[in-house]
């Protein structure tokens, strides 16, 4: 494979094992730099462990991941400066329940970055400000909806200025009529030349915003390209059949 | 909430169990002697306030209170460092984990009475020059420190594994440091769930200052002790009792409203 642009992301025969449970079966992505890469596959073929390998939440058992030109997953890493670089997103939003908004936001950027607070809050406020979240900065997270948490989530993300960000089924946990306006904050990410990796079951919108979809099935990619091939054209039986109940289900 | 019907009924019913409890007690046999050994006028009074040969219960509870603040505070901070310790993951730290472990079985396990002996008497048994004119109620606050530092750790600690895995990796994946997620994130979301339960074992550290009179300090109970065996009368014992239930019934009634709180808090989250 060869490496990817600039700020890429490169996985190699990544392995990734739970007890017995062997997630991820030697898996392969290259996603260059502003490049928008949708994981797509049914609950458990190993999408959100893949991301979570990514951000190093979990070690890898074997193989290797590339970020920016520098191997993450090698020893002696120190783990805290790579994640700073490398915003994620999960689909419960994640929230720190005992602060404001506000203080969600700041917090990474103090004490992780050593900014100090004014400047972290003025960098709160414009991201606030720009998704149209300005009024809630002084809200305790259990007095926002869904969709709120979820755009605040991804705003405390983006406040480490990180240059990729993986977001992990973040509309998987919303009612149906919030779904939209948080998948609108990820199209302008997009629009700007965000490097992203995004697990998701909304197909219709993987169709609209990826470079490149990867089906996933038990651990591995099991077919990758363009959108409008995957959802239209697939040549793997395992990606027709997954789409096929994906369309029965009313979903594409 | 009771309406005015209901609390016309409370009032009548409370009359009346506590009028035949009354009753019960006034015709038993024995009721007199214990009225005059327990419940003498004279002697709630004078052991309230001392005489020439006997301390004053209400001046030795002065002592208790000390003991308690004294206590309480450095409890709150050592059982916090024992607890973050035993938390602490990874094979290096592996000797500080099993300390904590060991410490809070063994203090957990031996009576708080044997622990007053061994400091109190032990310590000062030793011979060493320092702590020669270090005073006995200081060996008692060591005592108790040691003992609730062990129940007060495994409150943190149940505290600590309350907090949702999700929160260490939300804080972790912003590049937090395994310490600072602790101290911003976990640390702050177990120490609120935990006050109840806290207060309530220091309801028990505030009865258990009367134990350091073991080692000869003058608090409440010995206090009342004194007085009891230089007049044969029990009242003092009665006037003891009344002080520590007064000193503990603020606290019970604090937790309860935390804990009130606490349960309104959770139904208003359930119901967005």
């Amino acid at each position: 494979m060869t490496a990817p642009s600039g700020g890429g992301i490169l996985v190699e025969g990544v392995h990734k094992s739970f007890g017995d449970n062997h997630v991820l079966r030697g898996i392969d992505v290259k996603v260059d730099e502003h490049e928008v890469v949708c994981l797509i596959g049914a609950s458990g073929s190993g999408k959100s462990t893949l991301l979570r390998c990514i951000n190093l939440l979990e070690p890898v058992d074997s193989g290797r991941i590339v970020v920016g030109g520098e191997e993450i997953t090698a020893r002696r890493v120190d783990v805290d400066r790579v994640r700073r670089g490398i915003g994620i997103v999960f689909q419960a939003f994640n929230l720190f329940p005992h602060m404001t908004v506000l203080r969600n936001i700041t917090l990474a950027p103090r004490e992780a970055l050593g900014i100090d607070k004014k400047a972290a809050e003025e960098r709160a406020a414009s991201l606030l400000e720009r998704f149209g979240l300005s009024d809630k900065r002084d809200e305790y997270p259990d007095r926002l909806s869904g969709g709120q948490q979820q755009r605040v989530a991804i705003v405390r993300a983006l406040a480490m200025r990180p240059s990729i960000m993986l977001l992990d089924e973040v509309t998987g946990a919303l009612d149906p009529e919030l779904v939209a306006e948080v998948l609108q904050v990820i199209r302008e990410l997009a629009h700007e030349g965000m490097t992203m990796v995004i697990a998701t079951h909304e197909m219709g919108f993987a169709r609209d915003i990826a470079s490149l979809v990867c089906f996933l099935d038990r651990g591995v990619v099991a077919e990758a390209g363009p959108p409008e091939r995957i959802f239209t054209d697939p040549q793997e039986p395992r990606t027709r059949q997954f789409l096929q109940r994906i369309i029965a289900a009313g979903r594409l | 909430m009771l309406g005015n019907r209901g609390v016309l009924v409370s009032t009548a019913s409370t009359i009346v169990v506590l009028g035949l409890i009354a009753l019960a007690i006034a015709m038993s046999p024995g009721a007199d002697i214990v009225r005059e050994r327990f419940f003498s006028w004279e002697h709630l009074k004078q052991s309230f306030l001392g005489t020439e040969t006997s301390p004053s219960v209400v001046s030795a509870f002065l002592l208790n209170i000390r003991i308690f603040m004294t206590a309480e505070v450095i409890i709150l901070v050592l059982a916090l460092v024992i607890a973050v310790v035993r938390s602490i993951p990874g094979p290096v730290f592996f000797p500080l984990r099993a300390m904590a472990v060991a410490y809070t079985d063994l203090f957990r396990g031996i009576p708080l009475i044997l622990v007053l002996y061994m400091i109190g008497f032990g310590v000062p048994g030793l011979g060493l020059k320092y702590f020669s004119s270090v005073a006995d109620v200081t060996y008692g606050i060591v005592a108790l420190v040691l003992v609730y530092s062990a129940y007060v750790a495994e409150v943190y600690r149940a505290g600590i594994d309350s907090v949702h895995e999700s929160q260490v990796a939300a804080a972790r994946s912003l590049g937090l440091s395994r310490w600072k997620s602790m101290r911003f994130v976990v640390l702050p979301q177990a120490i609120r769930r935990v006050i109840p339960p806290l207060l309530n074992d220091f309801i028990g550290l505030q009865k258990d200052t009367a134990l350091v009179s073991v080692l000869g300090s003058i608090e409440a109970a010995r206090a009342a002790q004194i007085y009891g065996a230089e007049n044969f009368n029990y009242a003092s014992y009665v006037v003891a009792a009344a002080l520590f239930v007064l000193m503990t019934i603020p606290l019970a009634r604090f937790t309860d409203h935390l804990i009130a709180r606490d349960r309104r808090r959770r139904e208003a989250g359930f119901a967005r």
